[in-house]
Protein backbone atom coordinates (compact mmCIF):
# COMPACT_ATOMS: atom_id res chain seq x y z
CA UNK A 1 0.00 0.00 0.00
CA UNK A 2 1.02 3.63 -0.43
CA UNK A 3 1.66 6.00 2.46
CA UNK A 4 -1.82 7.52 2.05
CA UNK A 5 -3.51 4.12 1.88
CA UNK A 6 -1.71 2.95 5.04
CA UNK A 7 -2.81 6.02 7.00
CA UNK A 8 -6.41 5.66 5.83
CA UNK A 9 -6.43 1.90 6.52
CA UNK A 10 -5.20 2.50 10.07
CA UNK A 11 -8.01 5.03 10.60
CA UNK A 12 -10.82 2.79 9.37
CA UNK A 13 -9.72 -0.37 11.14
CA UNK A 14 -8.84 -2.35 8.02
CA UNK A 15 -5.66 -4.23 7.18
CA UNK A 16 -5.86 -3.50 3.48
CA UNK A 17 -7.73 -0.95 1.38
CA UNK A 18 -7.63 -0.14 -2.32
CA UNK A 19 -8.42 2.91 -4.44
CA UNK A 20 -12.14 3.41 -5.07
CA UNK A 21 -13.19 1.70 -1.85
CA UNK A 22 -15.61 3.63 0.37
CA UNK A 23 -14.47 3.77 3.98
CA UNK A 24 -15.53 5.38 7.21
CA UNK A 25 -12.52 7.16 8.66
CA UNK A 26 -11.83 8.25 12.24
CA UNK A 27 -10.36 11.74 12.18
CA UNK A 28 -7.60 13.15 14.41
CA UNK A 29 -8.47 16.78 13.81
CA UNK A 30 -11.43 18.72 12.40
CA UNK A 31 -10.84 22.30 11.32
CA UNK A 32 -12.92 25.28 10.25
CA UNK A 33 -12.48 29.04 9.92
CA UNK A 34 -14.52 32.24 10.21
CA UNK A 35 -16.07 31.74 6.74
CA UNK A 36 -16.86 28.03 6.89
CA UNK A 37 -17.54 27.54 10.63
CA UNK A 38 -20.89 29.41 10.68
CA UNK A 39 -22.49 26.93 8.26
CA UNK A 40 -20.78 24.01 10.04
CA UNK A 41 -22.19 25.18 13.39
CA UNK A 42 -25.67 25.62 11.94
CA UNK A 43 -25.57 22.10 10.44
CA UNK A 44 -24.02 20.65 13.62
CA UNK A 45 -27.01 21.94 15.57
CA UNK A 46 -29.39 20.24 13.13
CA UNK A 47 -27.81 16.86 13.90
CA UNK A 48 -29.09 17.24 17.44
CA UNK A 49 -26.05 16.25 19.51
CA UNK A 50 -25.11 18.65 22.30
CA UNK A 51 -21.33 18.32 22.31
CA UNK A 52 -18.61 17.79 19.73
CA UNK A 53 -17.06 14.31 19.77
CA UNK A 54 -13.81 15.55 21.36
CA UNK A 55 -13.17 19.26 21.97
CA UNK A 56 -9.38 18.72 21.81
CA UNK A 57 -9.74 17.53 18.23
CA UNK A 58 -11.95 20.31 16.92
CA UNK A 59 -10.10 23.49 15.91
CA UNK A 60 -11.57 26.83 14.89
CA UNK A 61 -9.29 29.56 13.58
CA UNK A 62 -10.50 33.05 12.71
CA UNK A 63 -8.20 34.08 9.86
CA UNK A 64 -10.03 34.95 6.64
CA UNK A 65 -11.72 38.26 7.49
CA UNK A 66 -10.17 39.00 10.91
CA UNK A 67 -9.45 41.34 12.55
CA UNK A 68 -13.05 41.84 11.41
CA UNK A 69 -13.31 43.78 8.16
CA UNK A 70 -16.98 44.74 8.44
CA UNK A 71 -20.09 44.18 10.56
CA UNK A 72 -21.25 41.10 8.68
CA UNK A 73 -17.90 39.33 9.06
CA UNK A 74 -17.78 40.42 12.70
CA UNK A 75 -21.09 38.60 13.24
CA UNK A 76 -19.67 35.43 11.71
CA UNK A 77 -16.48 35.61 13.80
CA UNK A 78 -18.60 36.20 16.91
CA UNK A 79 -20.80 33.20 16.20
CA UNK A 80 -17.71 31.01 15.80
CA UNK A 81 -16.00 32.36 18.91
CA UNK A 82 -19.08 31.84 21.10
CA UNK A 83 -19.51 28.28 19.87
CA UNK A 84 -15.79 27.50 20.28
CA UNK A 85 -15.66 28.87 23.84
CA UNK A 86 -18.91 27.21 24.88
CA UNK A 87 -17.75 23.84 23.49
CA UNK A 88 -14.20 24.38 24.86
CA UNK A 89 -12.68 23.80 21.42
CA UNK A 90 -9.13 24.60 20.35
CA UNK A 91 -9.50 28.27 19.43
CA UNK A 92 -7.03 31.07 18.74
CA UNK A 93 -7.99 34.74 19.18
CA UNK A 94 -6.26 37.32 16.98
CA UNK A 95 -3.36 37.90 19.40
CA UNK A 96 -2.19 34.31 19.12
CA UNK A 97 -3.60 33.30 15.79
CA UNK A 98 -2.18 32.80 12.38
CA UNK A 99 -3.38 31.60 9.01
CA UNK A 100 -4.78 28.18 9.90
CA UNK A 101 -2.42 26.12 7.73
CA UNK A 102 0.66 27.94 8.99
CA UNK A 103 -0.54 27.85 12.58
CA UNK A 104 -1.63 24.24 13.11
CA UNK A 105 1.67 22.56 12.21
CA UNK A 106 3.58 25.16 14.26
CA UNK A 107 1.45 24.40 17.30
CA UNK A 108 2.05 20.67 16.91
CA UNK A 109 -1.67 20.11 16.36
CA UNK A 110 -1.04 18.06 13.19
CA UNK A 111 1.47 15.22 13.31
CA UNK A 112 2.72 12.49 10.97
CA UNK A 113 0.22 9.71 10.36
CA UNK A 114 -2.82 11.84 11.26
CA UNK A 115 -6.04 12.12 9.30
CA UNK A 116 -7.15 15.74 9.23
CA UNK A 117 -10.18 17.23 7.56
CA UNK A 118 -10.88 20.93 7.31
CA UNK A 119 -13.56 23.19 5.90
CA UNK A 120 -10.92 24.90 3.81
CA UNK A 121 -9.59 23.54 0.55
CA UNK A 122 -5.97 24.18 1.55
CA UNK A 123 -6.20 21.73 4.44
CA UNK A 124 -4.09 19.52 2.17
CA UNK A 125 -1.07 21.58 3.37
CA UNK A 126 -0.50 19.12 6.25
CA UNK A 127 0.52 16.40 3.83
CA UNK A 128 3.98 17.95 4.18
CA UNK A 129 4.13 16.28 7.61
CA UNK A 130 3.27 12.83 6.30
CA UNK A 131 -0.36 13.22 7.37
CA UNK A 132 -3.44 12.57 5.23
CA UNK A 133 -5.22 15.91 5.14
CA UNK A 134 -8.04 17.04 2.89
CA UNK A 135 -10.52 19.87 2.46
CA UNK A 136 -14.27 19.40 2.64
CA UNK A 137 -17.37 21.55 2.96
CA UNK A 138 -19.04 22.77 6.12
CA UNK A 139 -21.68 20.01 6.27
CA UNK A 140 -19.04 17.27 6.12
CA UNK A 141 -17.17 19.09 8.88
CA UNK A 142 -20.34 19.37 10.97
CA UNK A 143 -20.81 15.61 10.71
CA UNK A 144 -17.23 14.93 11.76
CA UNK A 145 -17.57 17.42 14.64
CA UNK A 146 -20.53 15.39 15.89
CA UNK A 147 -19.26 11.87 15.27
CA UNK A 148 -15.47 12.00 14.90
CA UNK A 149 -15.85 10.14 11.63
CA UNK A 150 -16.31 10.90 7.94
CA UNK A 151 -16.84 8.84 4.81
CA UNK A 152 -14.13 8.88 2.16
CA UNK A 153 -13.39 7.19 -1.10
CA UNK A 154 -9.83 5.83 -1.07
CA UNK A 155 -8.02 7.91 -3.69
CA UNK A 156 -5.62 6.48 -6.24
CA UNK A 157 -2.10 7.84 -5.72
CA UNK A 158 -0.04 9.54 -8.42
CA UNK A 159 3.68 9.42 -7.70
CA UNK A 160 5.73 12.47 -8.64
CA UNK A 161 9.49 11.99 -8.72
CA UNK A 162 11.65 15.14 -8.68
CA UNK A 163 15.33 14.56 -9.29
CA UNK A 164 18.37 16.73 -9.78
CA UNK A 165 19.69 19.95 -8.30
CA UNK A 166 17.42 22.98 -7.95
CA UNK A 167 18.49 26.13 -9.77
CA UNK A 168 19.09 29.30 -7.79
CA UNK A 169 15.85 30.97 -6.61
CA UNK A 170 13.78 27.88 -7.40
CA UNK A 171 11.68 26.74 -4.46
CA UNK A 172 8.78 24.43 -3.66
CA UNK A 173 6.44 27.03 -5.15
CA UNK A 174 8.10 26.69 -8.54
CA UNK A 175 8.03 22.88 -8.44
CA UNK A 176 4.30 22.80 -7.68
CA UNK A 177 3.44 25.54 -10.22
CA UNK A 178 5.47 23.69 -12.84
CA UNK A 179 3.66 20.45 -11.96
CA UNK A 180 0.20 22.07 -12.16
CA UNK A 181 1.24 23.70 -15.44
CA UNK A 182 2.14 20.24 -16.71
CA UNK A 183 -0.88 18.21 -15.53
CA UNK A 184 -3.56 20.95 -15.45
CA UNK A 185 -6.04 22.19 -12.85
CA UNK A 186 -7.85 18.84 -13.00
CA UNK A 187 -4.72 16.76 -13.57
CA UNK A 188 -4.99 15.02 -10.20
CA UNK A 189 -8.75 15.21 -9.54
CA UNK A 190 -9.78 12.84 -6.71
CA UNK A 191 -6.20 11.52 -6.49
CA UNK A 192 -3.49 11.77 -3.85
CA UNK A 193 -0.24 13.35 -5.10
CA UNK A 194 2.82 11.73 -3.49
CA UNK A 195 5.90 13.93 -3.79
CA UNK A 196 9.17 11.97 -3.90
CA UNK A 197 12.71 12.05 -5.29
CA UNK A 198 16.16 13.23 -4.27
CA UNK A 199 15.26 16.88 -4.89
CA UNK A 200 12.37 16.51 -2.43
CA UNK A 201 14.55 14.96 0.26
CA UNK A 202 16.72 18.12 0.15
CA UNK A 203 13.69 20.43 0.25
CA UNK A 204 12.99 22.50 3.40
CA UNK A 205 9.80 21.93 5.40
CA UNK A 206 8.53 25.40 4.43
CA UNK A 207 8.88 24.52 0.73
CA UNK A 208 7.14 21.18 1.34
CA UNK A 209 4.20 22.95 3.00
CA UNK A 210 3.95 25.16 -0.11
CA UNK A 211 3.85 22.14 -2.42
CA UNK A 212 1.30 20.15 -0.42
CA UNK A 213 -0.77 23.33 -0.06
CA UNK A 214 -1.29 23.65 -3.81
CA UNK A 215 -2.16 19.98 -4.48
CA UNK A 216 -5.80 21.14 -4.50
CA UNK A 217 -5.00 23.44 -7.45
CA UNK A 218 -4.51 20.27 -9.51
CA UNK A 219 -7.82 18.97 -8.15
CA UNK A 220 -6.13 16.52 -5.77
CA UNK A 221 -7.71 15.19 -2.61
CA UNK A 222 -4.37 15.31 -0.84
CA UNK A 223 -0.67 15.91 -1.38
CA UNK A 224 1.70 13.89 0.74
CA UNK A 225 5.40 13.55 1.60
CA UNK A 226 7.30 10.76 3.33
CA UNK A 227 8.54 11.54 6.80
CA UNK A 228 12.32 12.05 6.94
CA UNK A 229 14.83 13.67 9.30
CA UNK A 230 13.64 17.15 8.21
CA UNK A 231 10.09 16.27 9.24
CA UNK A 232 11.17 14.72 12.53
CA UNK A 233 13.29 17.77 13.38
CA UNK A 234 10.27 20.00 12.70
CA UNK A 235 7.88 17.86 14.74
CA UNK A 236 10.21 17.03 17.66
CA UNK A 237 9.84 20.22 19.69
CA UNK A 238 6.18 20.67 18.78
CA UNK A 239 4.49 17.29 19.32
CA UNK A 240 2.57 16.91 22.56
CA UNK A 241 1.17 13.46 21.79
CA UNK A 242 2.47 10.27 20.16
CA UNK A 243 2.37 9.92 16.39
CA UNK A 244 3.05 7.24 13.84
CA UNK A 245 5.28 7.30 10.79
CA UNK A 246 4.11 5.37 7.71
CA UNK A 247 6.00 4.64 4.51
CA UNK A 248 4.91 3.62 1.03
CA UNK A 249 5.71 -0.02 0.29
CA UNK A 250 8.23 -0.70 -2.46
CA UNK A 251 5.53 -2.53 -4.43
CA UNK A 252 2.85 0.18 -3.95
CA UNK A 253 0.34 0.55 -6.75
CA UNK A 254 0.37 4.00 -8.33
CA UNK A 255 -2.17 5.12 -10.91
CA UNK A 256 0.64 7.02 -12.63
CA UNK A 257 4.30 7.91 -12.11
CA UNK A 258 5.46 11.31 -13.37
CA UNK A 259 9.15 12.26 -13.33
CA UNK A 260 10.76 15.68 -13.53
CA UNK A 261 14.38 16.76 -13.85
CA UNK A 262 14.32 19.84 -11.62
CA UNK A 263 17.61 21.19 -12.95
CA UNK A 264 15.61 22.20 -16.05
CA UNK A 265 12.94 24.09 -14.06
CA UNK A 266 13.15 27.89 -13.89
CA UNK A 267 11.21 30.02 -11.42
CA UNK A 268 7.58 29.93 -12.61
CA UNK A 269 4.83 32.51 -12.99
CA UNK A 270 1.16 31.47 -13.35
CA UNK A 271 -0.61 33.96 -15.59
CA UNK A 272 -4.30 34.85 -15.26
CA UNK A 273 -6.69 33.17 -14.81
CA UNK A 274 -5.61 29.65 -13.88
CA UNK A 275 -2.81 28.30 -11.68
CA UNK A 276 -1.96 25.97 -14.58
CA UNK A 277 -1.28 28.86 -16.96
CA UNK A 278 2.43 28.86 -16.13
CA UNK A 279 5.48 30.30 -17.87
CA UNK A 280 9.16 30.25 -16.88
CA UNK A 281 10.33 33.67 -15.70
CA UNK A 282 12.51 34.05 -18.82
CA UNK A 283 9.39 33.96 -21.02
CA UNK A 284 7.24 36.43 -19.07
CA UNK A 285 7.90 39.57 -21.12
CA UNK A 286 7.08 43.05 -19.85
CA UNK A 287 4.10 43.04 -17.48
CA UNK A 288 3.71 46.18 -15.35
CA UNK A 289 2.16 45.69 -11.95
CA UNK A 290 0.33 47.66 -9.25
CA UNK A 291 0.55 45.40 -6.23
CA UNK A 292 2.63 42.64 -4.67
CA UNK A 293 1.42 40.32 -1.92
CA UNK A 294 3.90 38.14 -0.03
CA UNK A 295 2.21 35.85 2.47
CA UNK A 296 -0.74 33.39 2.75
CA UNK A 297 -1.04 29.73 3.72
CA UNK A 298 1.03 29.02 0.62
CA UNK A 299 4.05 31.29 1.17
CA UNK A 300 3.70 33.07 4.53
CA UNK A 301 6.39 31.17 6.44
CA UNK A 302 9.77 32.32 7.71
CA UNK A 303 11.77 30.97 4.75
CA UNK A 304 9.47 32.90 2.38
CA UNK A 305 10.04 36.16 4.25
CA UNK A 306 13.79 35.52 4.38
CA UNK A 307 13.90 35.05 0.61
CA UNK A 308 11.89 38.24 0.08
CA UNK A 309 14.26 40.07 2.44
CA UNK A 310 17.30 38.87 0.50
CA UNK A 311 15.88 40.57 -2.61
CA UNK A 312 14.56 43.70 -0.88
CA UNK A 313 17.63 44.38 1.28
CA UNK A 314 18.98 47.85 0.51
CA UNK A 315 16.40 48.38 -2.25
CA UNK A 316 13.17 50.33 -2.53
CA UNK A 317 9.71 49.26 -3.58
CA UNK A 318 8.79 50.89 -6.89
CA UNK A 319 6.70 54.06 -6.60
CA UNK A 320 3.79 52.54 -8.55
CA UNK A 321 3.57 49.40 -6.39
CA UNK A 322 1.76 48.58 -3.15
CA UNK A 323 3.89 45.87 -1.55
CA UNK A 324 1.99 44.05 1.20
CA UNK A 325 3.85 41.52 3.34
CA UNK A 326 1.90 39.28 5.70
CA UNK A 327 3.65 36.89 8.09
CA UNK A 328 1.56 33.72 8.28
CA UNK A 329 1.41 33.48 12.04
CA UNK A 330 2.34 35.15 15.29
CA UNK A 331 5.43 32.92 15.54
CA UNK A 332 6.54 33.80 11.99
CA UNK A 333 5.88 37.49 12.75
CA UNK A 334 7.98 37.37 15.93
CA UNK A 335 10.84 35.58 14.21
CA UNK A 336 10.72 38.11 11.38
CA UNK A 337 10.90 40.89 13.97
CA UNK A 338 13.84 39.30 15.82
CA UNK A 339 15.76 38.79 12.60
CA UNK A 340 15.21 42.40 11.57
CA UNK A 341 13.10 41.47 8.53
CA UNK A 342 10.13 43.62 9.48
CA UNK A 343 12.33 46.71 9.76
CA UNK A 344 13.97 45.86 6.46
CA UNK A 345 10.58 45.50 4.75
CA UNK A 346 9.21 48.75 6.13
CA UNK A 347 12.39 50.65 5.24
CA UNK A 348 12.16 49.24 1.72
CA UNK A 349 8.67 50.73 1.42
CA UNK A 350 6.51 47.66 2.02
CA UNK A 351 3.64 47.46 4.51
CA UNK A 352 3.63 44.60 7.02
CA UNK A 353 0.29 43.29 8.29
CA UNK A 354 -0.91 41.10 11.11
CA UNK A 355 -1.56 37.52 9.90
CA UNK A 356 -4.68 37.21 7.75
CA UNK A 357 -5.88 35.48 4.59
CA UNK A 358 -7.40 38.87 3.61
CA UNK A 359 -5.99 39.80 0.19
CA UNK A 360 -5.58 36.24 -1.18
CA UNK A 361 -9.34 35.87 -1.62
CA UNK A 362 -10.19 39.51 -2.25
CA UNK A 363 -11.43 39.92 1.30
CA UNK A 364 -9.55 43.00 2.49
CA UNK A 365 -5.99 44.33 3.06
CA UNK A 366 -5.18 44.57 -0.63
CA UNK A 367 -8.25 44.37 -2.88
CA UNK A 368 -7.58 45.11 -6.56
CA UNK A 369 -9.33 47.72 -8.74
CA UNK A 370 -10.39 47.05 -12.33
CA UNK A 371 -7.37 46.86 -14.61
CA UNK A 372 -4.88 46.40 -11.76
CA UNK A 373 -2.29 43.64 -11.78
CA UNK A 374 -0.82 41.87 -8.77
CA UNK A 375 2.11 39.49 -8.35
CA UNK A 376 1.15 37.29 -5.45
CA UNK A 377 2.74 34.39 -3.58
CA UNK A 378 -0.77 33.03 -2.94
CA UNK A 379 -2.44 30.04 -4.58
CA UNK A 380 -5.26 31.07 -6.95
CA UNK A 381 -5.59 33.55 -9.79
CA UNK A 382 -9.15 32.91 -10.94
CA UNK A 383 -11.25 35.80 -12.30
CA UNK A 384 -12.04 38.21 -9.44
CA UNK A 385 -10.01 36.24 -6.90
CA UNK A 386 -8.33 39.32 -5.39
CA UNK A 387 -10.95 41.94 -6.19
CA UNK A 388 -12.39 43.32 -9.40
CA UNK A 389 -13.26 40.71 -12.03
CA UNK A 390 -11.25 42.96 -14.38
CA UNK A 391 -8.08 42.66 -12.27
CA UNK A 392 -5.26 40.17 -12.87
CA UNK A 393 -3.28 37.96 -10.49
CA UNK A 394 0.10 36.43 -11.31
CA UNK A 395 1.22 33.66 -8.97
CA UNK A 396 4.92 33.34 -8.15
CA UNK A 397 7.48 32.58 -5.46
CA UNK A 398 8.57 35.23 -2.88
CA UNK A 399 11.81 36.06 -4.75
CA UNK A 400 9.96 36.96 -7.94
CA UNK A 401 7.31 38.83 -5.94
CA UNK A 402 9.97 40.91 -4.16
CA UNK A 403 11.92 41.62 -7.36
CA UNK A 404 8.69 42.63 -9.10
CA UNK A 405 7.89 45.01 -6.24
CA UNK A 406 11.25 46.74 -6.81
CA UNK A 407 11.04 46.97 -10.59
CA UNK A 408 7.29 47.64 -10.95
CA UNK A 409 6.99 44.81 -13.46
CA UNK A 410 7.17 41.03 -13.23
CA UNK A 411 10.86 40.28 -12.79
CA UNK A 412 13.25 37.63 -11.56
CA UNK A 413 15.52 38.35 -8.57
CA UNK A 414 18.61 38.38 -10.82
CA UNK A 415 17.25 41.48 -12.60
CA UNK A 416 17.15 43.81 -9.58
CA UNK A 417 20.93 43.96 -9.33
CA UNK A 418 21.38 45.40 -12.77
CA UNK B 1 -38.20 12.87 -9.61
CA UNK B 2 -38.14 14.86 -12.83
CA UNK B 3 -36.61 18.31 -13.20
CA UNK B 4 -37.25 20.55 -16.16
CA UNK B 5 -35.70 23.88 -17.02
CA UNK B 6 -33.87 26.12 -19.43
CA UNK B 7 -30.13 25.68 -19.86
CA UNK B 8 -27.40 28.12 -18.85
CA UNK B 9 -24.24 26.94 -20.54
CA UNK B 10 -20.63 27.38 -19.31
CA UNK B 11 -17.20 25.98 -20.17
CA UNK B 12 -14.52 24.01 -18.30
CA UNK B 13 -13.08 24.76 -14.83
CA UNK B 14 -15.96 26.92 -13.56
CA UNK B 15 -14.42 27.67 -10.16
CA UNK B 16 -16.02 28.51 -6.83
CA UNK B 17 -14.53 32.02 -6.94
CA UNK B 18 -16.81 32.88 -9.85
CA UNK B 19 -19.78 30.82 -8.60
CA UNK B 20 -19.79 32.97 -5.46
CA UNK B 21 -16.93 35.49 -5.06
CA UNK B 22 -15.26 35.44 -1.63
CA UNK B 23 -16.01 39.12 -1.13
CA UNK B 24 -19.61 38.07 -0.43
CA UNK B 25 -18.74 35.35 2.08
CA UNK B 26 -19.30 37.61 5.05
CA UNK B 27 -22.82 36.12 5.13
CA UNK B 28 -24.01 32.53 4.84
CA UNK B 29 -27.74 32.93 4.25
CA UNK B 30 -28.43 31.15 0.92
CA UNK B 31 -30.93 33.79 -0.27
CA UNK B 32 -28.36 36.56 0.25
CA UNK B 33 -25.60 34.52 -1.40
CA UNK B 34 -27.91 33.89 -4.37
CA UNK B 35 -27.91 37.64 -5.12
CA UNK B 36 -24.30 37.27 -6.31
CA UNK B 37 -24.35 33.78 -7.81
CA UNK B 38 -22.16 33.42 -10.95
CA UNK B 39 -21.61 37.19 -10.87
CA UNK B 40 -17.98 37.28 -12.03
CA UNK B 41 -18.55 34.80 -14.87
CA UNK B 42 -21.98 35.90 -16.08
CA UNK B 43 -23.10 39.29 -14.72
CA UNK B 44 -26.61 38.78 -16.19
CA UNK B 45 -27.11 35.36 -14.59
CA UNK B 46 -29.53 36.60 -11.94
CA UNK B 47 -31.65 38.45 -14.51
CA UNK B 48 -31.86 35.39 -16.76
CA UNK B 49 -32.31 32.56 -14.28
CA UNK B 50 -35.77 31.16 -13.54
CA UNK B 51 -36.68 28.63 -10.86
CA UNK B 52 -35.94 25.14 -12.14
CA UNK B 53 -33.28 26.19 -14.65
CA UNK B 54 -30.32 23.91 -15.23
CA UNK B 55 -26.59 24.69 -15.45
CA UNK B 56 -24.73 22.71 -18.10
CA UNK B 57 -20.94 22.98 -17.96
CA UNK B 58 -17.69 21.36 -19.05
CA UNK B 59 -15.09 19.49 -17.00
CA UNK B 60 -14.01 20.17 -13.41
CA UNK B 61 -17.09 22.19 -12.39
CA UNK B 62 -16.70 23.75 -8.93
CA UNK B 63 -12.92 23.60 -8.68
CA UNK B 64 -11.09 25.70 -6.12
CA UNK B 65 -12.27 26.59 -2.65
CA UNK B 66 -14.20 24.29 -0.30
CA UNK B 67 -16.92 26.91 0.23
CA UNK B 68 -20.28 25.19 0.56
CA UNK B 69 -21.66 28.64 -0.20
CA UNK B 70 -21.14 27.78 -3.90
CA UNK B 71 -23.79 25.04 -4.28
CA UNK B 72 -25.98 26.88 -1.73
CA UNK B 73 -25.86 30.08 -3.82
CA UNK B 74 -26.80 28.52 -7.15
CA UNK B 75 -29.48 26.34 -5.55
CA UNK B 76 -31.05 29.37 -3.86
CA UNK B 77 -30.84 31.28 -7.16
CA UNK B 78 -33.26 28.71 -8.57
CA UNK B 79 -30.96 26.20 -10.25
CA UNK B 80 -32.53 22.75 -9.96
CA UNK B 81 -29.61 20.68 -11.23
CA UNK B 82 -26.07 20.89 -12.65
CA UNK B 83 -25.05 18.66 -15.56
CA UNK B 84 -21.30 18.69 -16.23
CA UNK B 85 -18.61 16.58 -17.85
CA UNK B 86 -17.03 16.21 -14.42
CA UNK B 87 -17.01 17.85 -11.00
CA UNK B 88 -14.21 18.89 -8.67
CA UNK B 89 -14.31 16.59 -5.65
CA UNK B 90 -15.15 19.01 -2.84
CA UNK B 91 -17.96 20.58 -4.88
CA UNK B 92 -19.30 17.09 -5.60
CA UNK B 93 -19.47 16.26 -1.89
CA UNK B 94 -20.94 19.63 -1.00
CA UNK B 95 -23.68 19.43 -3.63
CA UNK B 96 -24.75 15.95 -2.48
CA UNK B 97 -24.55 17.04 1.17
CA UNK B 98 -26.88 20.01 0.71
CA UNK B 99 -29.22 18.35 -1.79
CA UNK B 100 -28.30 20.02 -5.09
CA UNK B 101 -28.66 17.32 -7.78
CA UNK B 102 -25.58 16.99 -9.99
CA UNK B 103 -25.09 14.67 -12.93
CA UNK B 104 -22.06 13.74 -15.04
CA UNK B 105 -22.66 13.28 -18.77
CA UNK B 106 -20.13 14.32 -21.41
CA UNK B 107 -22.42 13.74 -24.38
CA UNK B 108 -25.29 15.80 -22.97
CA UNK B 109 -22.89 18.68 -22.38
CA UNK B 110 -21.44 18.48 -25.90
CA UNK B 111 -24.88 18.44 -27.57
CA UNK B 112 -26.67 21.04 -25.46
CA UNK B 113 -26.68 24.79 -26.01
CA UNK B 114 -27.74 27.75 -23.89
CA UNK B 115 -31.49 28.26 -23.94
CA UNK B 116 -32.34 24.59 -24.68
CA UNK B 117 -34.89 22.95 -22.42
CA UNK B 118 -33.68 19.88 -20.51
CA UNK B 119 -35.65 17.32 -18.58
CA UNK B 120 -33.69 15.31 -16.03
CA UNK B 121 -35.03 12.16 -14.39
CA UNK B 122 -33.04 11.79 -11.18
CA UNK B 123 -34.24 8.25 -10.49
CA UNK B 124 -33.05 6.86 -13.83
CA UNK B 125 -30.30 9.35 -14.73
CA UNK B 126 -31.99 10.03 -18.07
CA UNK B 127 -31.36 13.49 -19.50
CA UNK B 128 -33.70 14.63 -22.30
CA UNK B 129 -32.94 17.63 -24.47
CA UNK B 130 -36.54 18.58 -25.31
CA UNK B 131 -35.49 21.34 -27.72
CA UNK B 132 -33.36 19.00 -29.85
CA UNK B 133 -35.21 15.74 -29.23
CA UNK B 134 -32.14 13.97 -27.84
CA UNK B 135 -31.80 11.58 -24.90
CA UNK B 136 -28.67 10.88 -22.83
CA UNK B 137 -27.69 8.63 -19.93
CA UNK B 138 -25.86 10.23 -17.02
CA UNK B 139 -23.18 8.32 -15.16
CA UNK B 140 -25.03 6.42 -12.40
CA UNK B 141 -24.48 7.41 -8.77
CA UNK B 142 -22.53 4.93 -6.62
CA UNK B 143 -24.86 3.15 -4.16
CA UNK B 144 -23.60 5.06 -1.15
CA UNK B 145 -24.32 8.40 -2.85
CA UNK B 146 -27.85 7.20 -3.54
CA UNK B 147 -28.23 6.37 0.16
CA UNK B 148 -27.14 9.91 1.04
CA UNK B 149 -29.43 11.48 -1.56
CA UNK B 150 -32.40 9.34 -0.54
CA UNK B 151 -31.85 10.18 3.11
CA UNK B 152 -32.16 13.87 2.21
CA UNK B 153 -28.51 14.83 2.53
CA UNK B 154 -25.65 14.09 4.91
CA UNK B 155 -27.17 15.63 8.03
CA UNK B 156 -30.34 13.53 7.82
CA UNK B 157 -28.22 10.46 7.05
CA UNK B 158 -26.02 11.15 10.10
CA UNK B 159 -29.05 11.71 12.34
CA UNK B 160 -30.45 8.33 11.37
CA UNK B 161 -27.12 6.61 11.80
CA UNK B 162 -26.61 8.10 15.28
CA UNK B 163 -30.16 7.14 16.25
CA UNK B 164 -29.66 3.61 14.96
CA UNK B 165 -26.47 3.35 17.03
CA UNK B 166 -28.51 4.29 20.08
CA UNK B 167 -31.31 1.93 19.05
CA UNK B 168 -33.77 4.78 18.54
CA UNK B 169 -36.05 5.32 15.57
CA UNK B 170 -36.03 8.85 14.22
CA UNK B 171 -39.36 10.47 13.58
CA UNK B 172 -39.54 11.74 10.04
Amino acid sequence: MTLAEKILAAHCGKKKISPGELINVKVDLVLSNDITAPIAIKEFRRIGVKKVFDPKKVVMVPDHFVPNKDIASAEQAKMMKEFALQQKLVYFEVGEMGIEHVLLPEKGLVLPGDVVIGADSHTCTYGALGAFATGMGSTDIATAMATGEIWMKVPPTIKFVYSGKLRKWVSGKDLILYTIGDIGVDGATYACMEFTGDAISRLSMDSRFTMANMAIEAGAKAGIFSVDQNTLDYVKSRAKRPYKVYESDKNSQYSKVIEYDVSKIEPQVAFPHKPSNTRPISKVGKVEIDQVVIGSCTNGRLEDLQIAARVLRGRKVNKRVRCIIIPGSREVYLQALRKGLVKLFIEAGAVVSTPTCGPCLGGYMGVLAAGERCVSTTNRNFVGRMGSPQSEVYLANPAIAAASAVLGRIAGPEEVGR
Amino acid sequence: MKLRGKVHNYGDDVNTDVIIPARYLNVYDPAELAQHAMEDLDPDFLKKVKPGDIIVAGANFGCGSSREHAPLAIKAAGISCVVAKSFARIFYRNAIDIGLPILECEEAVDKTRAGDTLEVDLSTGEIKNITRGLTFEAKPYPNFMLELINAGGLIEYTKRKLAANRGIKVRR
